[in-house]
């Protein structure tokens, strides 16, 4: 079976990555963006052709078998919400490519390691959300996470962007431990990791004893990537990545990851109460905390990542309410909160990387990010100015942007959250519309602050280290694109309702539809004068009276001790501070950078574990019926080896150490000869031959062989050891001998001597089974060489001192 | 080093022999005793005789090849092998193998083993006179 082509494009990505810096060293008179950006717009486009399946309600499903024994293929499975996210990844991702164009100098940055991280994040990001089984979502899951923190640190010199890339590392990597432990959990109780298999199997796991903790180690996952309160303090220290990055990364892809994995298994998990609370209630706290603390923030990108934060916990909570529908049927009341979490996506998408860009080309152009720096910018830039407003507007939820519409349908379905009768709704449902309100408040408020701080008010020359002026039209182009989006979204929502967002909530409530009938969205402006309209007009009102009176009532802030940092930071950073001594107490006992201390614990290693294996299965076995005589020249020649084996340890002089060394590998050698292994008998004189160089050309280098005063119970243990290991091999090997007459185990020669003719076409067996049988050994170990040989080069060229750590500048 | 011209002239003659039968050994591995590692510690041992032989800045002269070169070129033959037998269909490393009628040299076997066995072939050669060339340039 071939790869498809909707393989290749996850890919591509990986591919590509690895030619970037030949573009970048060897055309270094071309930004090597202009390469990068054909890819994605290449996968965009094929993308885009998938559309008209999906939207009949299709599912495309490629299948490639991996790893089938353990159940992990690498299958893709396109359906609404893939082909959503997937349209996400590549669309937004040409838009920054091109964005980074302008942003970035090509002669300052090192921008094949920029591309590098950018296309493998891209591959990885695409394989999540194409991924078919559990295993292979989690191999990009944390692939994700790894280009994420790499593009966090690409100013790695920089203080902050080292804090804020282990940070984000840390954080979504124990978030990503604790999804695998899930996924596995739910491979325990379904026996499987095709997630249409898993959601097949939904009463299954509904009835296990091991739901609720799969269902909360999964959310760890999603929670963690995505940025839900507590685990949401990554993300602002995640702004020191360029702008692109944070435009792209870490607003409109792959903080959604954890978006993704909701919805992906929320026909798994939909049915019980504790999902309900849990993600609706995570979802409406993290959203009003983060609209909460976006206003107190004076970086525009500070601003504009708790505004994220704030509006992933919106879509969380809508996605976590719309599983009510699992209960109650599917009727338009509740999976209308599904269709709005579906739809703010992409309207949060396209004006947040408007947005973003809009801080970068703020920051390009007058060198600060600070708004009480900034200030009357509107003159200097009168198209940023636009971009912004209809950025910031739509985000605050105002007619006639893409933002209002999706505002409206979550408002709406938290009033008709008010109507559910079961799940403790009726006593605690008053809570939703009012934590929605309270939060759309303060959205408006930091809207606001975002246009308004920056582009009017006192333009102030003397706080900034640059003359301001409009950006370079190629940094323009991608979010004007985007913001043509947030007003043709918000004329025309339909041309989205049913080609995409149809078929995406379909996938999300796969049990929700009999036969050929198909989910109608229409999505429209007007509703009559509904609780939402209200709600809607009220905030506004609210909104602009509170902005007018910012000043006035800023100082909550520092009365609830908010104003410095993030209060879970005095967590994270008692933790970090606390684990990394003892972790480095821990690492140093074992690691004494003493080569024979690391050869004894592998040796010990090894006689324990085939001893108590040994043991345990009752395998130590020796027969001396039926055996060979042994001539006495083999008695000779094993004599000679054990006794100049034995006369090593007690050589003074290292030349004659290595030729008594050297002399018991030849001798083995003869051995071999003897027992008819040419194959066995040439390799062994080779590397000897080869080895006993190398030894005396390291003996150039080497000290006096000095007469150490160790210790006696020390040598005691090596003399045990090296005991150990004799007397094990030669058990194993005499046991492996016994064992196949005892036991009946058939040896594997037999399958290898009688096939290796006609299964490889080789007749030197052992040959055959090098490079075909066994051949990804062979290929890991001269890999291993590889490795091996760079690691002394590097070890002997380089002589670091230690002191080599990366200065501040 | 001093000059030793019967060295010297026994060198020169032995390492195109040593080398012959080393590229003997990879190429008839597939069915007599050798193959790729046992050729290319061959090939290394004759280099490293011609080092000992003559000196490293002579022979660095004339055999001027970056050795870490030769581990990206093998590895990327070997693991090209693997691939490509997926890309039509296959699992990865699976191996294939025909009779073929060339002129003069008669019926010939040809396998895609013998490619893989290439790419182990020049890792091993690269990695061990990296690793010898290594530690007898570096002087403490």
């Amino acid at each position: 079976m071939l790869l498809s082509l909707l393989h290749i494009a996850i890919i591509a990505p990986f591919l590509f990555a690895l030619v970037i810096p030949f573009f970048y060293k060897k055309i270094p008179s071309i930004h090597t963006g202009w390469f990068v950006l054909i890819l994605p717009t290449v996968i965009f486009i094929y993308l885009l052709t998938f559309i008209p399946t999906i939207s009949r309600g299709e599912t495309v499903t490629q299948l490639l078998p991996w790893v089938p024994s353990l159940g992990i293929n690498f299958d893709i499975h396109l359906d609404g919400l893939a082909l959503l996210f997937s349209l996400l990844i590549s669309g937004i991702g040409v838009l920054v490519i091109l964005y980074s164009i302008y942003y970035l100098d090509k002669n300052k940055e090192s921008l094949h390691n920029f591309y590098f991280y950018l296309m493998m994040f891209m591959g990885a990001m695409l394989g999540v959300v194409l991924s078919g089984n559990l295993m292979v979502l989690y191999v990009f899951w944390e692939l994700t996470s790894l280009s994420s923190a790499l593009l966090i640190g690409y100013w790695y010199d920089r203080e902050k962007s080292r804090y804020g890339s282990l940070k984000s590392m840390l954080v979504t990597v124990s978030g990503g431990f604790s999804m695998l432990a899930g996924f596995s959990l739910l491979y325990v109780i379904t026996g499987t990791f095709t997630i249409t298999e898993i959601i097949a199997q939904v009463d299954t796991v509904a009835a296990s004893g091991l739901f609720i903790p799969t269902m909360i180690l999964v959310l760890l996952g999603a929670f963690t990537k995505s940025a839900q309160f507590p685990f949401h303090i990554w993300l602002p220290d995640a702004m020191e990545a360029p702008t692109p990055v944070s435009a792209y990364l870490h607003s409109a892809t792959m903080v959604k990851a954890g978006i993704y994995l909701v919805a992906r298994l929320s026909p798994v998990f939909s049915g019980s109460s504790e999902w309900f609370w849990i993600v609706s209630g995570f979802g409406l706290f993290t959203l009003l905390w983060g609209s909460f603390n976006a206003v107190r923030q004076t970086d525009l990108k500070s601003i504009l990542a708790y505004s994220t934060i704030s509006q992933l916990g919106m879509i969380m909570s809508m996605l976590g309410l719309g599983s009510a529908a699992a209960f109650y049927g599917y009727e338009a009341g509740y999976t209308a909160a599904t269709v709005a979490a579906v739809f703010h996506l992409i309207n949060h998408s396209t004006f947040k990387g408007s947005l973003f860009m809009v801080a970068g080309i703020v920051d390009h152009e007058t060198g600060t990010r600070d708004i009480r720096k900034l200030g009357g910018l509107m003159t200097f830039m009168p198209i940023t100015f636009t971009i912004s407003i209809i950025g910031a507007f739509s985000m605050a939820g105002i007619y006639p942007f893409n933002g209002f519409l999706s505002k409206e349908m979550f408002l709406e379905s938290m009033v008709e959250a008010t109507h559910i009768t079961s799940l403790n709704m009726a006593s605690l449902g008053f809570i939703f519309p009012l934590v929605a309100w309270i939060a759309s408040v303060f959205t408006f408020i930091y809207s606001m602050i975002l246009v308004f701080k920056t582009f009017t008010g006192n333009y102030q020359p003397e706080k900034l280290d640059k003359k301001p002026h409009e950006a370079p039209i190629g940094m323009l182009i991608p979010p004007i694109i985007l913001v043509g989006l947030v007003v043709i979204f918000g004329f025309f929502p339909n041309i989205l309702a049913h080609s995409i967002i149809e078929p995406a909530v379909q996938s999300i409530y796969p049990y929700g539809l009999t036969g050929v009938e198909h989910f109608d969205v229409h999505i429209s402006p007007w509703h009559g004068f509904t609780p939402a309209l209200f709600m809607t007009v009220s905030i506004v009102a609210v909104g602009v009276l509170m902005y007018l009176t910012l000043t006035k009532w800023q100082k909550i802030y520092t009365f609830l001790r908010l104003h410095q940092k993030d209060p879970v930071n005095y967590i994270y950073d008692g933790i970090v501070k606390r684990v990394v001594p003892v972790a480095k107490r821990v690492t140093k006992v074992p690691e004494t950078g003493l080569l024979r201390d690391y050869l004894a614990y592998m040796y010990i290693f090894l006689i324990v574990a085939v001893v108590f294996t040994l043991y345990h299965f009752g395998g130590f076995a020796i027969e001396t019926a039926n055996v060979a005589e042994i001539p006495i020249y083999v008695w000779v020649i094993v004599a000679v080896i054990a006794a100049a084996a034995l006369l090593i340890p007690f050589l003074k002089n290292r030349v004659t150490a290595i030729i008594a060394t050297s002399f018991v590998g030849f001798l083995v050698a003869l051995l071999f000869v003897m027992f008819r292994a040419p194959d066995l008998a040439l390799t062994q004189l080779l590397v000897e031959t080869v080895t006993t160089a190398l030894f005396l050309l390291c003996f150039y280098h080497l000290p006096e062989l000095r007469n150490e005063k160790s210790k006696p119970t020390f040598k005691w243990t090596n003399v045990i050891i090296s005991i150990g290991v004799g007397v094990l091999v030669t058990t194993m090997a005499l046991s492996s001998l016994a064992l196949k007459s005892k036991k009946g185990f058939e040896s594997i020669a037999n399958y290898f001597l009688e096939n290796a003719h006609d299964f490889a076409g080789g007749d030197n067996v052992v040959n055959v089974i090098l490079v075909d049988f066994r051949g990804m050994d062979t290929m890991f170990e001269i890999l291993v060489l590889g490795i091996a040989a760079l690691g002394i080069v590097a070890l002997i060229k380089l002589k670091l001192n230690g002191k080599e750590d990366i200065n501040e500048k | 080093m001093k000059n030793n011209v019967s060295l010297h002239t026994m060198t020169r003659i032995a390492v195109f022999i040593i080398l012959s039968f080393a590229i003997y050994l990879l190429l008839a591995g597939h069915n007599n005793p050798g193959g790729g590692f046992i050729g290319a510690l061959m090939t290394a041992s004759a280099v490293v005789l011609l080092y000992i032989s003559f000196d490293l800045k002579t022979i660095k002269n004339v055999l001027e090849f970056y050795f870490p070169y030769f581990i990206g070129t093998g590895l990327i033959i070997a693991i090209g092998t693997g691939i490509s037998s997926m890309i039509f269909g296959y699992p990865f490393l699976t191996q294939f193998f025909t009779h073929a009628h060339l002129p003069i040299l008669g019926d010939v076997e040809l396998t895609t083993a013998l490619v893989f066995d290439i790419g182990v072939y020049i890792v091993v050669v690269g990695v061990t006179l990296l690793i010898i060339t290594t530690i007898a340039e570096d002087d403490v």
